[in-house]
């Protein structure tokens, strides 16, 4: 049985930088609980938005649920190993739903024949686990320049 | 006295730290994890080393069952078991499990029973010593907490 996803909303204080976005929205679709909160965390770091949320689930059909209960994200963080669905067919069922937001593979595996098969599915970027603050960030860079 | 006390612990505390990254248990990914606890989340990296405790001792436990299986072992599932272990640890700076399960995988990969059987063995001597390392750091950090918020008594008059 899928879990719940959570969502969490952090704002920006109040500041005078009118460069910032004025929201982004993160999922952060992963099975291992650790991963989620350290995501979620980097995330809350970002000083790219006035107002950032993240929501996370804990497998591919509460992903893709998500987006078929109306639900749009500027990012979406993907690990390829998910139970129910693992993260190449959410992606590829996303991608054929027309959802357009940065897709970013996010995993522990390495092999080649592994980042191609999800590429193929329609990634944006795929990253090798751990994310850092560095890379997350390279990620809005990339969403900012869409 | 009180703050030669927490001047000490400190050092304890860099000392030891040190020496985990002398010996590549942890890496740089330990300090990120520090850099992101902050006044609202003040807890986070014990919160985060606590979730990290539960769900290795988890996936140690099935992947032994798994290993004794006698019949037939199941690789796939293995691997999925080391996946997740090698996020978690990555994600916290654990390096040396981080690389022991790179070895478990490979073995995983070539159906070799006793090589896994050796892996698993070594990430859980990795595992206890960085467990242990890791209380010990934060009893040091906890004692140090203490000793930074005991206060003079005041003077009445």
């Amino acid at each position: 049985m899928a879990s719940p996803s959570t969502r969490s909303y952090h704002g920006c204080d109040k500041d005078s930088d009118g460069s910032k976005r004025g929201k982004l929205s993160v999922l952060i679709v992963d099975e291992n609980v650790l991963v989620c909160r350290v995501h979620e965390m980097l995330v809350s770091k970002l000083k790219v938005a006035k107002e950032l949320l993240t929501e996370t689930a804990t497998d591919g059909k509460e992903a893709l649920d998500l987006h078929l209960s109306g639900s749009s994200f500027d990012v979406i963080l993907m690990e390829m190993d998910l139970p129910i669905m693992d993260g190449p067919e959410v992606t590829k069922k996303l991608r054929a739903m027309g959802v357009k937001s940065i897709i970013v593979g996010v995993t522990s595996r390495d092999s080649k024949v592994d980042r191609e098969a999800f590429m193929a599915a329609g990634l944006d970027v795929w990253l090798e686990k751990p994310l850092t603050a560095h890379k997350l960030k390279s990620v809005v860079e990339a969403l900012e320049k869409k | 006295m009180l703050g030669w006390g927490v001047e000490f612990l400190r050092a304890e505390m860099n000392r030891l730290l040190a020496l985990l990254f002398h010996q590549g248990v942890l890496d740089e990914q330990f300090l990120q994890l520090q850099q992101l606890q902050d006044e609202s989340s003040p807890n986070f990296v014990s919160e985060v080393i606590t979730i990290y405790f539960h769900e290795s001792e988890k996936l140690l436990r099935n992947l032994r069952l798994l290993l004794m299986e006698r019949e037939l072992s199941d690789y796939k599932k293995m691997e999925i078991h080391l996946n997740q272990m090698m996020g978690s640890s990555s994600s916290i700076g654990a390096k040396r499990v981080r690389n022991v399960c790179v070895a478990f995988r490979a073995a995983s990969e070539q159906n070799n029973h006793a090589g896994c059987l050796r892996a698993l063995e070594l990430l859980e001597h990795e595992y206890c010593y960085l467990k242990n390392k890791l209380h010990e750091l934060f009893q040091i950090e906890q004692q140090r907490a203490l000793a930074s918020v005991v206060r003079y008594p005041a003077r009445h008059n």
